[in-house]
């Protein structure tokens, strides 16, 4: 089963569990009414007829008989619906229920990417980085979901189901994971050109680590310490990406793209789009457009030395 | 002297041959379309313009289903690059625009303007020139949506156009513009459509075709077209919105300057809901038409079968925010539709349950149109049931805009829908041109589309529960999409296939295809098949008299018919509401240019108001003289009736 990269019939979550279950109820149920309705069809398209008798001159016993049949099968399918409900609701409940959330993490679409935010009572606490979403390992999230264009939807099949983003309408999902782990999701709602590439992870950890992670995030970025990186830098802040994207503890702070302050500690660019390697981000950089065509990054031309300066000061970036 | 329903001198004795012929002639020359071209765009005539409908719409369905040919290739292997984005955010939104504006609303209501006259007994439908107009709105509208799609600018932002993408700020260009104005003329047409049947059905059955003997597919036409009238004035009302937006900056959808980008999926969907049923509705009387027919057998229930239609109507309109689940509506408000969403399959599982006890009771004969009406069971129940599932919200939000849905609504739009017109094209067509189908490209036909649809929508309810979102163009291969995606694309051009052999069918019996007669399959029991196929253009020499549901088969030898309708100029028998009692006669208007040209000068129009607000101004005043000439003149008041053979 681990073939799929993300997968509702793979719960990894109490949330993604509970619909599981609900799945499986209405599914068998489903595959027991198609059998006995097909079963009645075939059987009542095929069975021997008396000869000769002429269908229109039926009539008494086999009517009443009929009335029956189908004011059972009616009845059958009341019940059926009735159970459906029941267990829907109580499953519904189960997702909603009011919990002490360890993390609160406000994610905002973009097109076609994800900014994610950890809020902290003390501001220099606070975390931003992109498409990349860590949790601890067993304890419920509360997932803030708002949007800065056009409607998106959050959807990690492993973990609950989905929840739209909608600009100026703020929405939450929990999200909780039983094991350490890395699952995938994807943007569900149709949000123009690229909304088939705007993938995010989820990374659960164990508390230990997810402590760890937090710790480094919150840091400013990594002051150069060699000329290549140094001159790496001085490319980012002279070149147009420092038009869009932020680097902590550097004059870069424009958010119209995402945060790079760690943008090497994450495992993909370009929304789930590539492996974060030194060539992909090399191709990213110069080339964006081919691709993921739409996308609002802008093609860059560097000279080789200033691209690998660059390549080697965004590595820098952990 | 007898009166016959069918002016055929065949069917009379010698001695009777010259007056019915006389008679065919006189009616002929009042009622048949004028000779020529002239003669074929005046047509008001139910049947050449039902035919026209029914083939445009079916034009549709083939350019639609082209669309999705080329997103099945798209889709087929993981990072394919047939096309790329634009190309395929235009194309699934004109397959589902197309599918769902052009084919399947206008196709229900084509076969019910072709099929309603003729099943109540009448000669025409009301307001023939309304009807024309009707017609030939839609087809501008059709016409102006691929004339924009094959310039470059064809819609980009689904069928359901949802703001703020498709709004000034995101959705640039004219592509939703297009959009929004091809869901002006396909809303014209459709509530034309709509008034066009109900007056019909409601004043000009055959005299003892009271409601409670109105077969069945009548009362389906009559519960769809009040959907239509009270659904889609919302799309109207939402789509001028959203053009409005768009041309005059208005902020009905724009959050920031307080309008509401939720506003739009509510408006949309409390249509978009029902028009499912509008599809829905109509093709559960095909099914009860030839189930009657195939299993020469009283549709069991009908009161029952009349209450689950009507009730289907109502509830079509409670179930609107389960489109929305993800919205996040209060869990309150949520649980009020999942439990609406589900109570409509109590309806639908009566009208189910009372066909398979009519088949159990009846003899089923195996012709075409009944293995289509098979597969209709086996397809719709699978859709039907995973329907039932998407009403739970904890379920939908795991599934919900991913590849089950899509499995979901094609098993229930093709279940539900295409395989009840495909029954219907065969079950009919031998009314609408006098020649029989061939029933063995027929169980062709009908094999390969029941193993293509299954093999292209089943897989999808796999991926979609594995974690594939709709409306994307390409994947990545370490998704474990690929094998299911592939064969998706092999059912799909299992379905190519069978629609080919479907269109070979069709070429090759309209130019020698076995002569049908008037009652080609020997157990019909609509009054359609009481007149000679096809029928001639006055439909029924002599309106017929109606004693019971199912009037072919309790016909006495000679059916009283009614006489004294004036045969020297277009008259209609008007009835009343409830039994269908004479209660006077109609002068209907003769055929006339003035609807066509009124259709072109409105489509001209709403194809300006795409550029500028003025287009309202200046194609008002182009409109106004094709409406007044169309409204000149005033017909005679009409005598009082005679009926032979009623009180």
């Amino acid at each position: 089963m681990r073939d799929w990269l993300q997968s509702a019939l793979r719960p990894a979550g109490p949330e993604a569990a509970s619909v599981h279950a609900l799945w499986e109820f209405m599914l068998w149920t489903s595959v027991v009414v198609f059998v006995l309705v097909l079963g009645a069809l075939a059987w009542g398209t095929l069975r021997r007829r008396p000869a000769g008798a002429d269908p229109l001159a039926e009539g008494g016993p086999g009517e009443r008989r009929m009335t029956g049949a189908v004011s059972t099968a009616v009845g059958a399918t009341v019940v059926v619906l009735f159970v459906f409900l029941v267990f829907d609701f109580s499953t519904g409940r189960a997702l909603t229920a009011r919990r002490e959330a360890a993390v609160r993490i406000e994610v905002t679409g973009h097109q076609w990417w994800w900014e994610v935010t950890y809020y902290d009572s003390i501001p220099n606490r606070r975390v931003t980085t992109a498409n990349e979403i860590h949790i601890p390992v067993g304890r419920p999230v509360l997932i803030r979901l708002n949007s800065q264009d056009v409607i998106h939807s959050f959807w990690a099949p492993d973990l609950n189901g989905k929840r739209d983003l909608i600009p100026g309408k703020e929405s939450s999902l929990w999200i909780q994971a039983d094991s350490p782990g890395v699952y995938h999701g994807q943007c569900a709602e149709f949000c123009g050109y690229q909304h088939a590439k705007m993938a995010f992870l989820v990374v659960a950890d164990r508390p230990a680590d997810f402590a760890r992670w937090y710790a480094s995030q919150a840091d400013t970025a990594r002051t150069p310490t060699d000329s290549l990186t140094a001159r790496g830098q001085e490319v980012f802040l002279s070149s147009p990406c420092v038009m869009c994207h932020a680097i902590q503890g550097t004059p870069a702070g424009a958010t119209m793209g995402p945060d790079l302050t760690h943008l090497a500690s994450r495992r993909y660019i370009a929304a789930g789009s590539l492996p974060n390697t030194r060539g992909n981000l090399a191709g990213w950089i110069l080339d964006a457009q081919g691709i993921k065509p739409g996308a609002h990054m802008p093609p860059n031309s560097l000279t080789p030395a200033d691209l690998q300066a660059l390549l080697a000061y965004l590595g820098t970036l952990k | 002297m007898t009166a016959p329903i069918t002016a055929d001198p065949e069917a009379v004795p010698p001695e009777a041959r010259p007056a019915v012929r006389e008679l065919h002639d006189q009616l002929e020359r009042v009622w048949s379309d004028g000779p020529g071209l002239r003669g074929w765009l005046m047509s008001t005539d139910h049947k050449s313009l039902g035919k026209r409908y029914v083939i445009t719409a079916f034009v549709f369905f083939l350019l639609g289903g082209l669309e999705a040919a080329v997103i099945r290739a798209q889709l087929a292997r993981p990072e394919n690059g047939l096309i790329g984005p634009d190309l395929y955010n235009q194309l699934f939104t004109m397959h589902g625009t197309t599918m769902m504006f052009l084919f399947a609303v206008p196709v229900m209501t084509a076969m019910s303007l072709y099929l309603v006259p003729l099943m109540i007994g009448s000669r025409d439908l009301a307001f023939p020139r309304l009807n024309a107009y009707g017609y030939y709105v839609y087809l501008l509208g059709g016409l102006f949506l691929y004339t924009s799609f094959f310039l470059n600018v064809g819609p980009d932002a689904g069928w359901f156009a949802y703001t703020p993408l498709s709004g000034p700020a995101y959705g640039v260009g004219k592509r939703v513009d297009v959009w929004a104005q091809t869901i002006t003329f396909t809303e014209i047409a459709g509530i034309i459509a709509a008034i066009e049947l109900i007056v019909t059905i409601f004043k000009q059955r055959a005299p003892g075709m009271s409601l409670n003997r109105m077969p069945l597919f009548v009362w389906s036409a009559l519960v769809m077209a009040f959907m239509i009238l009270f659904a889609m004035p919302w799309v109207a009302v939402d789509s001028q919105f959203l053009a409005m937006d768009r041309l005059i900056g208005t902020h009905f959808f724009n959050q920031a300057e307080g309008g509401d980008a939720l506003l739009w999926q509510h408006l949309f969907w409390f249509f978009g809901h029902p028009e499912v049923y509008i599809i829905f509705i109509p093709a559960l009387g095909f099914v009860s038409t030839i189930i009657a027919t195939f299993t020469r057998r009283e549709i069991f229930g009908y009161p029952a079968m009349v209450l689950s239609l009507v009730a289907t109507g109502f509830l079509g309109f409670g179930l609107w925010v389960h489109h929305m689940f993800a919205t996040n509506i209060p869990q309150m408000g949520e649980s009020f539709f999942t439990a609406a969403s589900a109570m409509i399959a109590i309806p639908t599982g009566v009208q189910f349950f009372c066909w398979i006890a009519t088949i159990w009771g009846g003899r089923p004969r195996f012709a075409t149109p009944f293995l289509f009406i098979l597969g209709f069971f086996a397809v719709f129940i699978i859709g039907g049931l995973s329907g039932v599932m998407i009403a739970s919200v904890p379920f939908d939000l795991q599934v919900h805009d991913t590849f089950f849905i899509v499995a979901h609504l094609h098993y229930v739009l093709l279940g539900g829908g295409v395989f009840p017109l495909f029954a219907a094209f065969y079950y009919w067509f031998p009314k609408f041109t006098g020649r029989r189908l061939s029933e063995r490209l027929g169980r062709w036909n009908f094999t390969l589309f029941f193993i293509g649809v299954n093999l292209t929508f089943f897989p999808m309810h796999l991926l979609g529960l594995h974690g594939m979102p709709r409306r994307v163009y390409t994947y990545l291969a370490g998704t474990g999409w690929g094998s299911l995606n592939l064969l998706a694309t092999i059912g799909a051009v299992t379905i190519f296939v069978s629609v080919v052999i479907f269109l070979v069918n069709v070429a090759r019996t309209l130019a020698n295809g076995e002569l049908a007669g008037d009652d080609p399959w020997g157990s019909s029991s609509t009054l359609e098949w009481a007149t000679s196929s096809p029928p001639p253009s006055y439909n029924f020499a002599h309106l017929p008299v109606v004693e019971g549901r199912y009037p072919l088969w309790s016909r006495p030898q000679e059916p009283p018919v009614v006489t004294g309708l004036r045969t020297d100029q277009r008259e209609l028998l008007i009835t009343t509401v409830l039994d269908a009692r004479p209660d006077h006669r109609h002068r209907t208007p003769d055929p006339t240019i003035w609807p066509l040209l009124a259709a072109l000068t409105t489509g001209i129009t709403f194809v300006a108001l795409v550029f500028t607000p003025w287009a309202i101004v200046i194609g008002g005043a182009l409109a106004i003289g094709p409406l007044v000439a169309w409204g000149w003149g005033k017909p005679q008041p009409g005598d009082p009736v005679v009926t032979e053979g009623v009180e």
